[in-house]
């Protein structure tokens, strides 16, 4: 069974907190977590509402192997309609909330309405109840967490929470758990403070035990983490270096984008790099990086601990900052560094760390920042534009000033805070946006890479690297090896790894265990934990049924293929110099053969047919 | 030969694995707040430290419990609590001065590690050896050679 079989609906409107019964039918059709949350609010939503009124909805959603012993088996799921973008959002975290709620006897959490003033939500196993925040309103993340561990005394209560850029109606903000795990991208951090909703602090001690089958589940757990430990990339490169090994990797193909993605190479990768992180500092001898660090049950542990060089001009006078927190991840430190062009490790560790204070998605708050640098550089924007700060490629000072702005919610902070569609169309210049249905891209120039740039342009939740991430393939080489510049076989290749990584978001389990499990590791121990056949060939097909459920959305919200494009920089502006020389994104050689082995119509609807064999 | 957990603190992720693997071993469930090894978590300093009764010889638990509810198993050398005996007075709790016995509200009984009589879960389920389950007479000898290695170069550098 592996489900708890029940769901705590909270109505914030009312003030009610209700049990019921999970719908066993979706779940053998949807498996959890993005997937099962998606077929809610497709029932419950509708995609043409604004996604920050009270008709909207947040899921907060686990996995069948949340709370077990599986590798990575932690995650949880946040779900909902995204006001970045308009489209269907689903930002997946780590830390430990995930199986907290799963401990604590719950699938799945369903928010409703919009609270008349600021609340949280208590959950101690059974018992739940909506609890003032009025005194929590305007406080960050990190300063809610502590004071609910205050509060409830227990060290083990797991935090959810929104900081303050959530309150002020930034588009892009996250749901911060654990202090440093973030629900990311697409604002459903946003649509969570808009329903006065400040924080979910969970206490879960019930135990996850309801395993289908105990014997043969452990035995292919057990299998799944004998083959990351002996994995190179999740059993030595994750653990030392992060997703940040990538950064001189990405780099060195020719496909590190830079300076709003003006150009493919940035000539200061490496004092951002993995690398870098581990090199002793001139003041205290001590490197970037503390340790690194796991989520619930991960035994790849690929978390940052880092602290910033207590002389670097952006904290000297700070001591809250003088401790550690979570580190820079790849996706952050290009977005904050290479993107912007500043390649000062300390100055984006701490923007990252505001990141993590005030819950703030660092990919869209770093293109977005680049994006008004290469407005201020061609004279769109100027100083009185942006309260004094010199916005230039590559200044830290500026870099940090602009991040302190988002934070206080005011000035220039609230441009900001519209992320850079917005931005850009509010200053006229609305080409300069590298965006993909309003989102931002991540760290890979789909010029140097083909298939990521079909998998950004198809992304049901706008940009995204987690989506359909074909890097894996295409520079990596796993699991075969594609030729990053070709486009032959590459709408086959993006649609089997958006169709496996929904299934993988839909278990409870991390993704990046994907870079040594196949389907025919991760299908055994879904099939040993749940109830039924769950063999290699279902799991694709949960997966694909997932991608579409969530395609009927956004094309019932209004999204048609004219979204499923790149910005014209990406297909006109050739790479100059560098291994990926004179190269743009040839999307139109792809994404005709895409919809046809989507099963869509050439202009992006799904087919009869294919919802009759989804079953959709 | 007795044998003891013996815990490196340096190695430990914070993943809980452990505290799965002890809780599924001892309850049936994954049930981390019924583990009886715990993994605390100092966020500022970016440390983790797994902790657990160290099966004390002369053990303070055992001496303190008014009905002979501890008892020392003969092939570990491990103190166990018998729950049929077990009160839950928790004057052990009291007299643990590493706190590693504790109180449970949903047995109402005492609770401390067992060393799942001779075959730690925990030391199987720990990724990163930061648990092992070693010879009691070479606790603290791996951080001695590690001392004594450091202690090389400056020996030779004196001599030079």
């Amino acid at each position: 069974m592996s489900w708890t079989q029940k769901i705590l609906r909270v109505n914030l409107t009312e003030g009610t907190c209700t049990a019921e019964a999970l719908n066993m039918q979706w779940a053998n059709d949807y498996l959890g977590q993005r997937g099962l949350a998606s077929k809610y609010l497709t029932e419950e939503v509708d995609p043409k509402c604004d996604p920050l009124s009270p008709d909207n909805k947040m899921i907060m959603a686990t996995g069948p192997l949340t709370g077990t012993m599986a590798s990575t088996g932690g995650r949880y799921s946040v779900i909902t309609k995204g006001p970045l973008t308009g489209a269907i959002a689903c930002s997946n975290s780590g830390g430990f909330l995930g199986a907290e709620f799963k401990n604590a006897g719950w699938d799945m959490l369903i928010f409703e309405g919009k609270s008349p003033e600021p609340v949280y939500l208590w959950i101690e196993n059974d018992k739940t109840e909506l609890r003032s925040a009025t005194d929590l309103w305007g406080k960050s993340a990190w300063e809610t967490d502590d004071i609910l561990h205050q509060v409830h005394q227990d060290p083990q209560v797991r935090i959810a929470c929104v900081g303050r850029t959530a309150e002020a109606g930034c588009l892009y903000s996250g749901v911060i758990n654990d202090k440093h795990r973030a629900a990311g991208r697409s604002g459903v951090g946003t649509v969570m403070a808009s329903k006065n909703l400040k924080a979910v602090a969970v206490r879960g001690t019930l135990g996850v035990g309801n395993i289908n089958d105990m014997p043969k589940f452990v035995e292919a757990i057990n299998a799944g983490k004998a083959v990351l430990a002996e994995n190179a990339v999740t059993g030595q490169g994750l653990p030392t270096y992060g997703t940040q090994v990538l950064m001189n990797v990405i780099n060195g193909v020719g496909a590190l984008p830079a300076r709003n993605m003006k150009n493919a190479g940035f000539e200061g990768a490496e004092n951002i790099s993995g690398e870098a992180m581990h090199e002793p500092r001139a003041s205290d001898g001590k490197p970037n990086l503390t340790t690194n660090a796991s989520c619930f049950g991960c035994t790849i542990a690929c978390g940052r601990i880092s602290t910033i060089d207590k002389t670097h001009f952006s904290i000297e006078n700070k001591p809250e900052y003088w401790g550690a927190s979570g580190g820079l991840e790849y996706e952050a430190a290009w977005a904050l560094g290479a993107d912007t062009g500043v390649d000062d490790l300390d100055a984006i560790t701490y923007v990252n760390f505001l990141c993590n204070e005030d819950g703030f998605d660092p990919i869209t708050f770093g293109c977005t920042v680049a994006a008004a640098m290469e407005m201020f550089e061609d004279g769109v924007l100027t100083t009185e534009n942006t309260g004094g700060i010199e916005l230039k490629f590559g200044s830290a000072e500026a870099f940090v000033a602009a991040a302190e702005a988002l934070c206080s919610g005011e000035g220039f902070g609230q441009d900001l805070a519209l992320g850079s569609k917005r931005l850009c169309d509010k200053y006229g210049r609305p080409e300069l946006s590298m965006t993909v249905k309003g989102q931002e891209f991540p760290a890979y120039d789909p010029r140097g890479i083909q298939g990521i740039g079909l998998n950004y342009a198809t992304s049901n939740r706008g940009a995204c690297h987690v989506r359909g991430y074909t890097v894996a393939s295409e520079i990596l080489g796993i699991p075969v090896k594609t030729e990053q510049t070709d486009t032959d076989g590459k709408p086959e290749l993006v649609k089997a790894f958006q169709d496996a990584t929904a299934l993988v978001d839909s278990a409870g389990l991390c993704l990046f265990t994907t870079f040594a499990w196949g389907m025919d590791n991760i299908a055994p121990q879904i099939d040993g934990a749940c109830e039924g056949d769950w063999s290699v060939e279902r799991c694709l097909e949960v997966g694909e049924r997932i991608w579409n459920i969530e395609r009927q959305f956004n094309n019932d919200a209004g999204f048609t293929s004219n979204d499923d494009k790149l910005p014209k920089r990406l297909l006109e502006e050739a790479i100059k110099g560098g291994p990926t020389d004179g190269q743009v994104n040839r999307l139109g050689d792809m994404l005709p053969k895409y919809y046809e082995i989507r099963g869509w119509t050439d202009k992006g609807e799904i087919t009869d047919e294919t919802k009759q064999r989804l079953s959709l | 030969m007795q044998k003891s957990l013996h815990i490196d603190p340096v190695k430990c992720t914070g993943c809980l694995q452990c505290e799965m693997a002890c809780s599924y071993e001892h309850t049936g469930a994954f049930n981390p707040s019924r583990s009886t090894i715990k993994v605390f978590t100092f966020h500022h300093e970016g440390r983790f430290a797994p902790y657990t009764c160290t099966q004390c010889d002369d053990a303070w638990c055992q001496r303190a419990c008014p009905v002979d509810a501890i008892t020392v198993d003969a092939s570990t050398g491990a103190k166990v609590v018998s729950d049929d005996k077990c009160v839950g007075c928790k004057v052990c709790t009291i007299a643990c001065p590493f706190g590693t016995i504790n109180y449970s509200q949903a047995t109402g009984k005492v609770a401390k590690c067992d060393l799942c009589g001779g075959d730690p879960e925990c030391v199987k389920a720990c990724p990163t050896a930061a648990i092992t389950y070693i010879n009691s007479d070479w606790t603290g000898y791996d951080r001695m050679m590690a001392s004594a290695s450091k202690s090389l170069p400056a020996a030779e550098a004196a001599a030079s």
